[in-house]
């Protein structure tokens, strides 16, 4: 089972300012406890919405709008993919998170169980689904 | 119904036995007596846990709680030897001669001593004392932390044969007084040969099923996979590892496409590509990468990733590099020389240099007693066959391998093709 650890953005994150020392270590840290625990699939963060944009449908037409974004905490500002074997595993990882913002310092994380292979049934658009990835390999 | 609380504790212990476990073992240097101190910590915890809450570090916590038990059963040991030998010796000054500071000195001395036991625990458990059934089903027991029921219904096996064997195997490991320890040396090199070979039998166990209904059984897939990203962890600066990890993400990211809806398998020139899983390939060609920037000849599980990447690669069945994968079996034949390397290069060169010229080094090979009961050499031949328009000997090889798998939905495909054979395609 796959889950998506993600960091909710705050000001501070949306700034573009680097994290403090501590906070890398014990991001570090963490991430290398996943990593010999053979759990950790991938992880990254993202840059501030200010240098990424959206597109907005409507009516059959997309329309490009540059960031930022204003709701700061709508936004996501990392994320840590995991394989593990049960809900409760993930959930045990996830307590394990370290602040995402600093140790007293207020902030979130969501952690959301991917799709499966096995929970799609077979048809069209599924299968097309997946071509969409590959051919970006 | 087990409570919300049991449910944390059991994913905890999922997450912290293979650490509890070598921790104890480092101290009692007998895995068979670790595991049982490290179940009291999990009893320890079961009692708890409920009561006072989750600790905030439970690993921590049964961490300190089997150390406490450990000790425990070595004062207690020193004491019965003491009684026994009457040795005059000051108990006190035994313990601190064979336990506390000492270790507790080592345990600062090293930045990353828990990943030194883990490391000491995987060796052990294969070690070659240990029968290939028993080093499998310890590693699959102490590494992945599975319940022997579980490493039952993977292996198909009764419950009790299991348990049976990793009962025996924690015996033979004490009555042979196999050291709780990383090799060195050259001993290091046989012996993590020995490691990597539990960890790729077992996600070829869940790869393709040697014997029953089930073409994959993934479980045992992704344990295998999970042992060997913890081994890479632990052993970053040996290539073969990194080789065999890649090797396993690479095949694990064609899984989904190996089966049919109806369960049958799929051949890989035949497989929808797009289902290929384009994460694990990523990580695959990433830790091939790892093992080929350590330098130095390619063993053999790195050359197998190199092969598997050569199709991982290629978008389309058609755009495959053969020549390239002939040049790769050409150097695993070297470090690995076996009638089974020269079958499959047999197959690259026909798909690199057309039939005939493969179908002449299946004759060649079709003499080797090691090859008599192995099911994929009439398979080839008949592939070939085929391709040549020899379309009745190409039916009887094809039902010759069907008899000879011991797959069933394996078989279902080779009869499948044997009858389009029968109608000329």
């Amino acid at each position: 089972m796959r889950f998506m650890i993600m960091v909710r953005a705050n000001t501070q994150s949306e700034s573009g300012a680097m994290p403090e020392e501590a906070l890398i270590a014990a991001m570090a840290a963490y991430h290398e406890a996943l990593a010999k625990a053979g759990v950790l699939l991938d992880a990254n963060g993202l840059q501030p919405s200010s240098n990424g944009w959206r597109v907005h449908y409507r009516g059959g037409k997309g329309t490009i709008i540059d960031g930022p974004f204003a709701e700061t905490h709508e936004l996501i500002a990392g994320y840590t993919l995991i394989q593990v074997r049960s809900r409760e595993e993930a959930l045990e990882w996830a307590r394990r998170f370290p602040a995402p913002f600093g140790e007293l310092a207020d902030g979130e994380i969501e952690v959301r169980p991917l799709y499966e292979f096995d929970d799609f049934q077979p048809s069209a658009s599924v299968e097309r689904f997946p071509r969409i990835d590959a051919s970006l390999r | 119904m087990p409570n919300p609380t049991h449910r944390a504790i059991e994913a905890v212990w999922r997450i912290e036995a293979a650490r509890v476990v070598a921790h104890a073992a480092r101290l009692v240097r007998d895995i068979g007596v670790a595991e049982e101190l490290a179940q009291d910590a999990l009893v320890a915890a079961l009692e708890h846990w409920p009561r006072d809450g989750v600790p905030d570090n439970p690993g921590a916590w049964l961490m300190a709680t089997v150390k406490h038990r450990a000790l425990d059963k070595l004062r207690q040991d020193a004491l019965h030897a003491k009684k026994h030998e009457a040795i005059g010796r000051d108990l006190d000054a035994l313990e601190a001669h064979v336990v506390p500071d000492f270790v507790d000195a080592l345990d600062a001395a090293r930045a990353d001593d828990i990943g030194d036991d883990l490391l000491r625990l995987i060796f052990t458990a294969c070690h070659p004392v240990l029968s290939m059934d028993a080093r499998v089903a310890l590693t699959l027991r102490l590494l992945g932390g599975l319940a022997t029921h579980e490493i039952a219904r993977a292996f198909l096996a009764p419950e009790a044969t299991i348990a049976q064997r990793i009962v025996r195997a924690k015996r033979t490991l004490r009555e042979a007084r196999v050291p709780f320890e990383v090799p060195r040396a050259e001993a290091r090199a046989t012996r993590m040969a020995s490691v990597l070979e539990v960890i790729y039998l077992i996600f070829n166990e869940g790869y393709a099923a040697t014997a029953g209904d089930d073409w994959v059984r993934p479980a045992l897939c992704d344990e295998a996979l999970r042992v060997g990203r913890i081994l890479a962890e632990l052993a970053r600066e040996d290539s073969e590892v990194h080789g065999l990890v890649a090797l396993m993400e690479l095949q694990a990211s064609r899984l989904h496409a190996r089966i049919d809806t109806n369960g049958r398998p799929v051949l890989l020139s035949d497989q929808d590509r797009s289902r290929w899983d384009p994460l694990l390939i990523r990580r695959g060609l990433a830790a091939l990468a790892r093992a080929e920037a350590l330098g130095g000849a390619l063993g053999p599980y790195a050359l197998q990733a190199a092969l598997a990447a050569c199709h991982a690669r290629a978008h389309r069945a058609e755009e495959t590099d053969w020549v390239r994968i002939v040049a790769l079996y050409d150097a695993l034949a070297q470090v690995n020389p076996s009638p089974v390397v020269e079958l499959n290069r047999a197959v690259a060169v026909g798909m690199a240099f057309g039939p005939q010229a493969g179908f002449a080094l299946v004759e060649a090979l079709a003499a080797d007693p090691a090859l008599t009961r192995y099911h994929w050499l009439p398979s080839v031949r008949a592939d070939f066959l085929a391709k040549l328009g020899r379309l009745d000997e190409a039916r009887s090889e094809f039902e010759r391998a069907a008899a000879m798998t011991q797959n069933a939905r394996e078989r279902e495909l080779l009869l499948l093709r044997a009858d389009a054979m029968r109608s000329g395609r």
